[in-house]
């Protein structure tokens, strides 16, 4: 036994394709019984540093270390079976299996007559669950679970293969305040057993709240490894971007106008209610609320891709047709939708083509769309958001997450919008980027633009919104203006049953 | 930040659609050289009126299954057109009255299609797998299983046609002009981008604002018309209307937009490669006719043919993905 080794070193190990060099010079150091934090802009090199833990990739160079002793991974199955976990932010289960069954999938035991014994499967299960002090019931479907109970079920299946190092790849994005808790308590039992953790995530408070040591990369490169306690979150993300962020949500002041989009007593049976807003020409109006709110829902509903039950929407003066974003676009909409990869873009495609996709009807002439247009559009938009990438034809699929949002954002800027909704614009974008982001929303505002933002980070919101609203259980249960609203008002608007109360627990 | 990442000869030369324009002059000069009478203008003359029908379908074919769908009732929709045509012609209708007649009824045809798929949600394949056997049975119904061969000889010779002393059909024209049309519809107009989008994303296509039922709908309609217009063509060509003319010819033109390197799972396709690829069945059949072999053999070749286009590219990307993993172990 060497209990004096780590369970987990790796040092200066780097990884190339082609001539990208993913990771220069990753080191990580993990002891048993810690969680460990890795943050870093995207692109800084984690996840293929994580990868590269889980046997996905091989290293090109440097070493990697399980418990003192060298590894080299050729394959995921390689790493399980050396006690290498992954838990990833959605990860994949059989929608048909039961949970039990997706635990245990590929090493069922086995009964009389070589017969998978579930018994035997289901009280494993069970023993698990209590064992990481959740509740789920072992035989119900996988399909229909939530991400959070999915994620779950991942870290008993880890913890069942006797995982001594768990890799968790941003479990919380998606994840609602109570859910992050409970997977938070799953951690610190998990660390109070003796397992390793990584936890990997954008969120400094959960860093803060979480773990134990923190490890900041950059480049591709190691920058620096603290005990949590001994750095702010200001230090994080000066290393993290290598420069003193001024400011990360740079407002500028600006005169609302005349209203331009009018939401009058919106009606969807069983997603919202009786919700009616203004957002005025040069104002950002915030949409705060838990997940699953209803929030993204009333803003597809007004874009016009969902369909409503009553009410109606006026943009300008116009009242737009129900469940047709065409009629929107033309009146003057914009939405930059909440999963980028799925409706924001058409990944296959090149950037030149992501950013003409809705312009290019005015692009034409007399029917024919000329290539030059359509690359003088598309060099003239991404330059001025500054994305970054090899060439306007290059495919978005090969693009960091914050230039993929910054394609979509330039597709419908270039429309000229009069409103622009945007449902989670930073969402799993670097720090860097999201300042950029930001600066431009604000910006676009005071030139004379309505904005209505979507967040679930609330200094986002915070931090941009002129007026907040706040969204709970599929109705406007708050507006404030930017002075009033405060952390804790937010949240004690957004919690249901928490009005009145000391806040949510 | 530079337009295109590669030089342009590049862009054009090293693409799966170049790939299938290659095999095809590679078969025609193989063909030339070696097979006793291929060189003949006779095989220009019957190459071009023995495909006319499958090239025309392709056309609307490429888009449609670009968008990820597919319409198996293009053949079925050629017999009912020639039942139309053959019938309103017994009838005493004029034939400048019965061809936009039998083409709009295909448009019909290709319109409940289209609104089964885009409006009610339904998968194509189940759809058109229907009216495959719905048009065929009406085809066949109407007419039995006589003929009508009547036509007036000034038609069915303007069919079979050629341009003066040249080898070349008087169709090709048509043909032409109705390749650029629909060259220019994919890959010139918004339209032709927007069937591109919702075959890579018809989720993304929706959220930019797409009409994505709308241009199904369209490209079902214009499946069905173009189909009836070649149902009227092969009706001309071989002088006889009947409930199972070009019974299986949605096979083929299947296998040649396929072979022409558009994408089974939409999103990918060039009019070009098409062409290349009806012309390279074309090529393959007459050269092996003319050798004498028989028809099974034929299909088998074709068969193959089809079957390594979807395959090779599958194994090519393998091939590029394991040697990049292996070129990451040399440390």
């Amino acid at each position: 036994m060497q209990n004096a080794a780590p369970t987990l070193r790796l040092e200066g190990v780097a990884k190339s394709f082609g001539p990208v060099a993913a990771l220069r010079s990753g080191t990580l150091v993990v002891q048993p019984g810690t969680i460990h934090a890795l943050v870093g802009e995207n692109g800084a090199g984690k996840s293929t540093l994580v990868k590269i833990v889980g046997g996905v990739h091989r290293r090109d160079a440097g070493v990697v270390e399980l418990d003192g002793e060298p590894v080299d991974f050729s394959g995921p199955a390689e790493a399980k079976a050396a006690g290498v976990a992954v838990i990833h932010q959605e990860p994949a289960s059989f929608p048909d299996l039961t949970v039990a069954e997706n635990i245990y999938l590929g090493r069922e035991p086995l009964g009389r007559f070589r017969r998978i014994d579930r018994r035997v499967m289901r009280a494993g299960t069970r023993q698990l669950f209590r064992d990481l002090g959740v509740d789920l019931d072992p035989d119900r479907p996988a399909e229909g679970l939530s991400i959070a109970d999915q994620q779950i079920v991942e870290i008993a299946k880890a913890i069942s293969l006797d995982a001594r190092l768990l890799v968790m790849d941003e479990p919380t994005a998606a994840l609602s305040a109570v859910e992050v808790r409970r997977l938070f308590a799953v951690a610190r039992g998990l660390r109070d057993a003796g397992h390793a953790v990584v936890f990997i995530s954008h969120r400094l408070d959960e860093v803060a709240d979480l773990c134990d040591t923190v490890t900041v990369m950059r480049d591709g490169e190691h920058v620096s490894t603290d005990a949590v306690a001994d750095v702010t979150a200001g230090d994080l993300v000066r290393r993290m971007v290598g420069r003193a962020v001024a400011d990360l949500y740079p407002k500028v002041p600006s005169t609302p106008g005349e209203v331009v989009l009018r939401v009058e007593g919106l009606e969807s049976t069983g997603t919202f209610h009786d919700v009616s807003f203004d957002v005025r020409a040069g104002e950002i109006v915030g949409l705060a609320g838990l997940v699953g709110a209803g929030r993204s829902e009333i803003a597809r509903a007004v874009f016009g891709v969902d369909r409503y039950d009553a009410g109606r929407v006026v943009v300008g003066g116009r009242t737009l047709r129900p469940g047709d974003p065409t009629a929107a676009i033309a009146a003057g909409l914009a939405l930059v939708p909440e999963d980028r990869r799925l409706e924001g873009l058409v990944t296959e495609s090149s950037v030149a083509r992501n950013v003409s996709a809705v312009s290019r009807r005015r692009l034409a002439r007399l029917g024919i769309l000329l290539p030059d247009a359509e690359a003088r559009l598309a060099r003239d938009w991404s330059g001025r958001l500054a994305v970054k990438a090899g060439a306007l034809d290059a495919v978005a699929t090969t693009m960091s997450g914050g230039n993929q949002q910054k394609v979509v954002l330039a597709k419908w800027l270039a429309t000229g919008p009069k409103v622009l909704i945007v449902d989670e614009p930073t969402r799993g974008i670097d720090v860097g980027t999201k300042a950029e982001v930001h600066r431009l929303l604000s910006t676009l505002a005071a030139e004379g633009l309505a904005v209505l933002m979507i967040s679930s980070e609330l200094p986002e919101v915070l931090g941009m919104a002129d007026r907040v609203l706040v969204v709970r259980e599929g109705r406007i249960a708050a507006e404030l203006s930017r002075a009033e609203a405060t952390p804790e008002v937010v949240m004690r608007a957004a919690t249901p049953g928490a009005a009145g109360q000391e806040g949510a627990a | 930040m530079r337009t295109h990442a590669r030089p342009w000869w590049q862009r054009a030369l090293l693409t799966r659609e170049m790939l299938t324009v290659l095999i095809l002059v590679a078969a025609w000069i193989i063909a030339s050289a070696t097979v006793q009478g291929f060189d003949g203008p006779l095989t220009i003359t019957y190459l071009v009126l023995d495909v006319a029908p499958v090239l025309l379908i392709a056309l609307p074919m490429t888009l449609i299954i670009a968008t990820g769908e597919i319409d198996l009732s293009v053949a079925s929709v050629v017999g009912l057109s020639s039942v139309t045509f053959g019938l309103l012609h017994q009838a005493g209708a004029d034939l400048w009255l019965a061809l936009p007649a039998s083409v709009l009824l295909g448009a019909v045809c290709g319109a409940l299609n289209g609104a089964l798929v885009a409006y009610g949600g339904l998968p194509s394949l189940a759809v058109t797998i229907g009216s495959l056997a719905l048009y065929r049975g009406l085809a066949v119904g109407l007419l039995g299983t006589t003929a009508v061969t009547d036509f007036p000889e000034s038609w069915t010779d303007g069919a079979t046609e050629k341009l003066g002393e040249s080898p070349w059909p008087a169709i090709t024209l048509g043909l032409v002009l109705l390749i650029a049309v629909f060259a220019v519809l994919l890959h010139a107009t918004p339209f032709g981008r927007n069937v591109l989008d919702i075959g890579r994303s018809s989720e993304a296509a929706r959220f930019s604002g797409v009409d994505v039922k709308r241009t199904l709908l369209i490209l079902f309609v214009l499946s069905g018309a173009v189909s009836a217009l070649a149902g009227v063509y092969y009706t001309l060509r071989y002088g006889s209307a009947r409930g199972d003319n070009a019974t299986g010819l949605e096979l083929q033109v299947v296998a040649a937009v396929l072979l022409g390197g558009v994408s089974i799972f939409g999103g990918r396709g060039a009019i070009h490669g098409v062409v290349a690829g009806v012309l390279l069945i074309g090529v393959l059949g007459s050269a092996l006719r003319l050798e004498g072999v028989t028809v099974n053999v034929i299909n088998i070749v074709i068969g193959t043919a089809l079957v390594v286009s979807v395959v090779a590219p599958r194994i090519a990307g393998g091939l590029r993905v394991r040697r990049r993993s292996s070129a990451g172990h040399g440390s």
